[in-house]
């Protein structure tokens, strides 16, 4: 017999965000060895929190993900008002749900048609796209700078915003800019139904695969923010029992720490929460999945993609209709004090890559004295490698080097991995 | 004759990912830009040659592991114009708070299996280690600015950014005063502008997220901040934040007492 043995290395992966590698090993069409390596250096931001105030917290952990700096001063911001038991008027947990919703518009929009869909249409970069599909592309810049004004009504920059605080927010938004904007999410409705329609008909590959989905559950709808986890086992957690049924644990090829939920790796993000809670979208997003022909739960991980894009239609009618109340019900202050105490505090989000968790103890000053942060990406690494496993097994391992090499970059990508924020991403070598 | 498109590339070390976005949120501008010039390097939007020779480098990060030293000066010797590219490749970023604490001791703190990672115990700006032939600042950089460089550059020019402080924009902007008028410890006085006067205009005090201005006066502001009624442990937070290693700053900072031991 003749033995066959191919490696195949990515050094490093294209049209993710930030940095890693894939190495696999292929031996007489066995995968023997497969590793998702990622090489973000260590930048320690457990450690420097220390001894920081929570509001310069906030800006700090902001700082650990420029795509989704939102959900990381949402969750850290929550764990202190928590703490500091610091209720929020539903005027400006609104509005803070308002602002969540434009990082899942620039985010998603981003990942869709500048990372993942040149996989899809034959192209290598979204600029080759610009040429090939210009109305497709333009669409998809138009959400995502409206996601990112979206920001900046709340924050001033779209990137480190600096508006939020723990308590509420360092001002309100002036009436006559949410105006506008309400008028801009609008008339944005027609476009994201037709992001929806499109994000159909794209060739994803169809597969079914069995695995755990882990969010939120929001007392205000679907999934943003909440202090109670659900799985698709039927699990009920509170966030502060997290840590006894997330394990975290270090292996040698990558910075990021991997994760399994009650020993099993599982999923987080936008699949995760549509596959959970889609019961609890709109009528008229329940109407568009039906007449896409989405079925749901979905074992397909390629359903991601589709995922975001109904995630876009949503979290725009959602901030329009939270803008909306804003105006007919102005809220009284921007932001309420607390007092600072020694104890623990717990917070949690949806970040547009799944729930996102933080834990800060702090001094009596309210200092922090120690954090613990569990990102979505360090979450999903076990999936990612279960599901390379499975789909490339399924794909043929007779391929040759190249096309695994893209199929496997596919894979990884659809879960737009964001390796920044695994505070600790692709390069891919393939041994056969 | 065409005048030749300049190759840029844009490069990752140990960042957020942030200042990047600079691009890729560009929108119409990106596509347009992406036109003019060549990107033969940026793997966030799609291009792969991290060895390629260049005329325009922009590096995002600060230089956290021995790969990134190594591959720092890989780039340098192919690039011909190098731009550190937001607070981390200019003065290390927030992860240089490192520096004046046991780094090491951190890693092994977080970390069961230390012997894992190629990290290094220092987080160090990229023009410690070789020549920077412009600086953008900013946490993250002000797209404008990145697009009025690569504009100059694209003309034959030297960039060159405003390096006043803080406080000038405020004023151009109508941006009413926190220190004077709210008593807030505002780092606008030694903080270059750039940004747009975004925390004064959201009336909170400027954290100095875009580095030192020319000349700061750090020495009288934190003399103001004591007046305030600021702890020394306050002040020197103060100053030891997103750009701790801008040497402004971390002077400031140790002189009021550096980072002082967790509580």
């Amino acid at each position: 017999m003749t033995r066959r043995r191919i490696d195949i290395d990515v050094p490093t992966l294209a049209r993710v965000e930030g940095e890693g590698a894939l190495e696999l090993r292929i031996e007489d069409d066995a995968i023997t060895e497969l590793r998702l390596r990622i090489f973000e250096p260590p930048r320690l931001f457990e450690k420097f929190i220390e001894g920081h105030p929570p509001d310069d917290v906030v800006d700090m952990v902001a700082r650990i993900c420029g795509i989704c700096p939102v959900a990381y001063q949402v969750s850290a911001a929550r764990a202190f008002e928590a703490l500091f038991a610091i209720e929020l008027p539903p005027s400006l947990t609104g509005l803070r749900r308002a602002m969540y919703c434009g990082e899942w518009i620039q985010s998603h929009a981003l990942h869709i048609h500048l990372l993942a869909a040149p996989d899809f249409l034959g192209a290598p970069d979204a600029t080759a796209l610009a040429h090939s599909h210009p109305e497709i592309i333009q669409r998809g810049l138009r959400l995502q700078a409206l996601g990112n004004r979206l920001i900046r009504l709340f924050g001033g920059r779209s990137v480190h915003p600096v508006g939020l605080k723990v308590g509420g927010f360092h001002r309100l938004p002036e009436a006559d800019a949410v105006a506008e904007l309400v008028g801009a999410l609008e008339a944005a409705l027609p476009e994201a139904d037709e992001l929806v329609r499109w994000s159909a008909t794209l060739p994803l590959p169809q597969r079914q695969q069995t695995f755990t989905c882990l969010a939120l559950d929001d007392p205000e709808g679907y999934p943003i923010t909440g202090s109670t986890c659900l799985t698709s086992d039927g699990n009920r957690f509170s966030i502060e029992d997290f840590e006894s049924h997330v394990h975290e644990f270090q292996v040698p090829h990558s910075t990021a720490f991997h994760a399994h939920l009650d020993g099993r790796p599982y999923l987080v993000g936008p699949l995760a929460r549509l596959n959970l809670h889609h019961q609890r979208l709109p009528e008229a997003i329940q109407a568009l999945i039906n007449e896409i022909g989405l079925t749901l739960p979905s074992g397909n991980p390629f359903h991601s993609l589709t995922a975001r894009a109904i995630e876009i239609r949503y979290a725009l009618a959602e901030a329009a209709r939270l803008l909306r109340q804003y105006l007919e019900r102005p809220a009284r202050a921007a932001h309420i004090d607390g007092i600072p105490c020694a104890g623990t505090g717990f917070g949690a989000s949806e970040a547009p890559r799944g729930l996102l968790w933080h834990r800060y103890d702090s001094d009596p000053h309210g200092l922090v004295t120690h954090a613990r942060i569990i990102p979505p990406t360090a979450q999903n690494q076990e999936r990612i490698e279960e599901d390379l496993r499975l789909e490339l097994t399924r794909f043929g391992l007779h391929h040759d080097a190249d096309t695994l090499r893209r199929h496997a970059e596919q894979i990884i990508r659809n879960y737009d991995p964001c390796i920044s924020c695994a505070t600790h991403f692709l390069e891919l070598r393939i041994r056969r | 004759m065409e005048p030749r498109k300049l190759r840029v590339a844009v490069h990752k070390f140990a960042s957020c990912d942030g200042c990047q976005l600079a691009f890729l949120n560009a929108g119409e501008a990106l596509l347009a830009l992406s036109e003019r010039v060549d990107f033969v390097h940026f793997a966030e939007l799609g291009p792969m040659d991290p060895e390629a020779e260049v005329d325009v480098a922009f590096i995002e990060g600060s230089v956290c592991t021995r790969e990134e030293g190594d591959r720092l000066q890989r780039i340098r010797a192919r690039s011909r114009f190098l731009i550190s590219l937001g607070a981390c490749a200019t003065a290390g970023g927030l992860q240089a708070l490192r520096n004046l604490a046991d780094g090491e001791a951190w890693l092994n703190e977080i970390y069961p299996r230390r012997e894992y990672l190629d990290a290094l115990a220092t987080a160090t700006p990229l023009s410690e280690e070789v020549t920077v032939d412009l600086a953008i600042w900013g946490c993250p950089v002000n797209g404008e600015q990145v697009f009025q460089v690569i504009a100059e550059l694209e003309r034959g020019l030297t960039p060159r950014l405003p390096d006043d402080p803080l406080c000038l924009e405020c004023k151009r902007r109508g941006a009413v005063c926190t220190l004077v008028t709210q008593g807030r410890p505002c780092l606008g006085p030694v903080t270059r502008g750039g940004c747009g006067a975004l925390c004064p205009r959201f009336g909170r005090d400027c954290y100095g997220c875009f580095g030192p201005s020319e000349h700061p006066n750090t020495e009288a502001l934190g003399r103001r901040f004591e007046g305030l009624g600021l702890i020394d442990a306050a002040i020197a937070r103060r100053f030891l934040f997103i750009n701790s290693a801008a040497p402004a700053f971390r002077e400031a900072g140790l002189r009021w007492g550096g980072r002082p031991a967790c509580p």
